[in-house]
């Protein structure tokens, strides 16, 4: 049984692909066939992908034999490429993730989409067939056994990360600094390239020096790595290893794609896109797979920190996770459209899992990764479930009270909230939350308090108490209070199809977590996902305070951000309290700040944006005023010159012989002109009229058209190379 | 059947044709650049099969056509980027009305 789900995993990111090729091709017209055969595909990932989970977890010591099938798919001369399917336990959890929510979401976009109501979308069609095609990239990420087929699944999602975006392409705004679908979906795609530059760099180092892409060659080979990290890498890097040049140039790709500092950029401005894609590629799905290539490399990173121990390699991934993950709490305290909160969460999350990974909590990494990407899918469905409640409203200061209107959203909503903010024991997020939090608290006791693991702990810890209270702020001032505006008064529960996806998906984020409770709780041996994933690494310890602190910190910021919006609730046109109260505290220039995202859209369009247009501007005058065109001016006064003195010497020597011979000519010239008249002319008229026929007939063959022309040369290649094999043979 | 070097040969050219008559027969001018495309990618295929039927040893031919479609996407950039200089300035992409040759 094990044997027949293994062998059909090479189907499972194929059946989305040719789902995109029939959509796109065939059956766009049809609605309802487009989106049935875009949802059976998934299904049939999801099926086969959990029939391979399952396998693997009944696999003994898949952590140490990964299974590994490969077909040769193109030599070069030295070596040959391969496309294959690795399966080991990273894998497989990622696995257990990815078609699911998938699934939710594919299911979902049909109500979201308007199917069966005036409201459907024009391109209806063909949004089943991109999200179908990103799910062929990322199911392929996820199953594939090589960096190259990784590289391709990679930028796979980044083409329809860019057309989902973008998807509403016709919308404009009239406010000029809002930016459009067409505007975000660009950002996004140029801010994430930046990143998958260094991805492509970092892979090509690697080939260098081992020869071979596939991972049971490179991270899964000892030696090689042994040698990469004492190695030393070009001289540029100042004396690094050539394994942590590599790490840090994948990790760069991971910064891209993951949004993490400073290229997070472009993630919030992603929420120009439909909700589905906001909740599939920008929260679960697409934005996990920096995460997971990290996880990918963790072999690589754990080299380095045992070979090398001041090289700051993980120090700089540490660093740039935990700083990312209290830097966008801090901005998702201050957002008011209701997306946007979760755009910030979700990179402030991300932050988190790479944190975890930096400091070399692998096990928590990845739990973190796989329960996020489930209560993160079930907020942004819920969000997009109110926009559609509420006739596309999605500033919360003009929403409220819809918990009678909506209940399922709001009950929904709420247990993914609870899980975000790690409501303790009951939410999968407490879980996982909590085993980054004790890995740092741990490693930090190791290492002492001016270390890498103590900065990660203390952002960490500030920003959980951050995500619970912004978490309470939304949930109170969406579903809380009184009706603030007229689409909230009129708000209706949305059809099952995007109901039901999310009661589903709810019973994942409270339960998930149970998977991986700390050994110490329920006796030895018994924390799953630990067992499965990483018993090669040490376990963290259970660490009481921590957990006890966390869980206070969870309760204690969505209390305090329940007292502040919720008991109250906002009148409409209100100030926000939190910012009346910074304003007293002569703090409303930083609340600013934080509403304004710390401005760094404002500095990016400063410093590279214009860079770059000044840069071109430079280059259109190095060729217009200041090189290339006056050269050739110069060329042409000289001509000038040249011709001047010509005719001057022709005036002064030329002219006199001339005259003399012009009066002998003239002489000359009178006899031959009868013969002229009566002879020449007659036969020069005839070839000027000849001409002239000749001429206004093939004038019409110059039309000023180029294809025309080419056409000519087609011809007269194809009549001399017929003249050519007639005289040949 | 083990498939020979002439299958991709006729494969090619039928490539090349169709693009060549897709330049020589669209009306859009980005028709005209797909067609473009086409050609070039039928040249790449001639490329490779010969690298693979004739001399597999080294790797000049998988380079050539590395060459041939890196200069394919410079050209497809440049190409865009006139065909839209095209339309700002005549509002028209239709290869018909862009006959300033003629004058």
């Amino acid at each position: 049984m094990q044997e027949f789900f293994f062998n059909l995993t090479w189907l499972i990111p194929l059946f989305p692909l040719l789902a995109f090729v029939i959509i796109i091709l065939f059956t766009t017209q049809n609605r309802k066939l487009s989106h049935s055969i875009s949802i059976a595909a998934i299904s049939l990932s999801w099926l086969i992908g959990w029939g391979v989970v399952f396998s693997a977890f009944a696999t003994p010591h898949l952590g140490e034999h990964p299974i590994q099938m490969t077909v040769p798919w193109f030599p070069t001369a030295s070596t040959t490429f391969d496309i294959g399917i690795w399966i080991d336990p990273l894998m497989a959890v990622t696995l257990f993730m990815v078609p699911f929510v998938c699934l939710m979401i594919f299911i979902y976009s049909v109500g979201y989409m308007g199917y069966g109501t005036e409201e459907v979308d024009p391109h209806y069609s063909r949004f089943f067939a991109y999200i179908a095609l990103f799910a062929c990239g990322m199911l392929g990420l996820v199953v594939s056994e090589n960096l190259l087929t990784l590289f391709i699944s990679w930028e796979i999602m980044g083409l329809c990360s860019y057309l989902l975006i973008g998807f509403w392409f016709e919308k404009n705004y009239p406010d000029p600094n809002k930016i459009t679908p067409r505007e975000a979906g660009l950002k996004a795609f140029l801010v994430t390239k930046v990143g998958d530059l260094f991805l492509l760099l970092g892979i090509l180092y690697l080939y260098s020096q081992a020869g071979s892409l596939s991972y049971a060659d490179t991270f899964f080979n000892p030696e090689l790595l042994h040698r990469l990290a004492t190695t030393p890498a070009l001289p540029i890097f100042g004396g690094w290893s050539a394994a942590s040049v590599i790490a840090m140039l994948m990790f760069g790709g991971a910064v891209g794609k993951s949004a993490q500092f400073p290229l997070h950029v472009w993630l919030p401005d992603a929420m120009e896109g439909p909700t589905p894609v906001s909740a599939l590629i920008h929260a679960a799905t697409m934005v996990s797979a920096g995460v997971f290539l990290v996880a990918r490399i963790f072999p690589l990173l754990n080299v380095v920190v045992e070979l090398e121990h001041h090289n700051p390699t993980m120090g700089v991934i540490a660093f740039i996770g935990a700083f990312t993950a209290l830097f966008s709490s801090i901005i998702a305290v201050a957002q008011n459209d209701i997306k946007g909160v979760l755009a910030f969460s979700t990179i402030s999350q991300l932050g988190y899992m790479i944190a975890a990974l930096g400091i070399g909590a692998y096990v928590a990494g990845t739990f973190h990764l796989v329960t996020h990407a489930f209560f993160k899918a079930l907020l942004f469905m819920g969000s997009g479930s109110v926009i559609i409640g509420c006739h596309h409203e999605q500033d919360m200061m003009e929403l409220g009270g819809l918990k009678k209107k909506m209940p399922r959203t709001f009950w929904t909503f709420v247990a993914g909230g609870f899980a975000l903010s790690g409501f303790p024991i009951i939410t999968a997020g407490f879980w996982s939350k909590d085993e980054i939090l004790a890995h740092a608290w741990h490693e930090f006791l190791h290492q002492g308090v001016i270390s890498w693991p103590f900065f990660v702990w203390l952002l960490l810890t500030i920003a959980a108490f951050l995500t619970a209270f912004y978490t309470a702020r939304q949930i109170s001032l969406t579903f809380l209070g009184k009706p603030r505006s007229h689409h909230a008064e009129h708000a209706h529960e949305t059809p099952n199809t995007m109901t039901i996806p999310l009661i589903l998906l709810a019973f994942f984020a409270l339960t998930l977590g149970f998977a991986g409770i700390p050994e110490e709780i329920i006796g030895h041996g018994n924390n799953f996902f630990h067992h499965f994933v990483g018993h090669e690494y040490a376990a963290t310890p259970l660490s009481v305070p921590v957990m006890l602190l966390s869980a206070a910190l969870a309760v204690g910021g969505l209390g305090l951000g329940w007292l502040v919006y919720g008991r109250n609730p906002l009148a409409h046109g209100e100030m926000d309290p939190l910012e009346r109260g910074m304003q007293k505290i002569k703090l409303g220039w930083f609340y600013e700040a934080m509403r304004n995202k710390f401005y760094f859209d404002e500095l990016y369009q400063a410093t590279f944006i214009q860079g770059s247009l000044k840069l071109a501007d430079i280059f259109y005058k190095i060729d217009n005023r200041w090189i290339i065109d006056p050269i050739i001016n110069l060329v042409g006064r000289a001509g000038v010159a040249l011709a001047k003195f010509s005719s001057f010497l022709d005036s002064r020597f030329v002219d006199g012989a001339v005259n003399w011979t012009g009066k002998v000519v003239t002489v000359l010239s009178r006899l031959y002109r009868l013969f002229d008249i009566r002879v020449v002319n007659a036969i020069v008229d005839l070839v000027g009229h000849l001409t002239q026929r000749a001429g206004g007939k093939l004038r019409s063959i110059q039309t000023g058209r180029v294809q025309n022309y080419l056409m000519l040369v087609l011809i007269t290649v194809l009549m001399m190379l017929g003249l050519y094999l007639v005289y040949l043979s | 059947m083990p498939v020979s070097l002439d299958w991709y040969l006729i494969v090619a050219a039928a490539l090349f044709c169709i693009g060549l008559y897709g330049v020589l027969s669209r009306r859009n001018a980005i028709g005209i650049l797909m067609g473009i495309e086409l050609m070039l990618n039928a040249v790449n295929i001639n490329l490779v099969a010969f690298w693979r039927y004739l001399s597999p040893s080294t790797s000049t031919g998988q380079v050539f056509a590395i060459f041939a479609f890196t200069v394919a996407a410079a050209e497809a950039a440049v190409g865009l980027a006139l065909i839209i200089a095209i339309y700002r300035s005549r509002d028209t992409v239709i290869i018909e009305d862009i006959d300033l040759l003629k004058e």
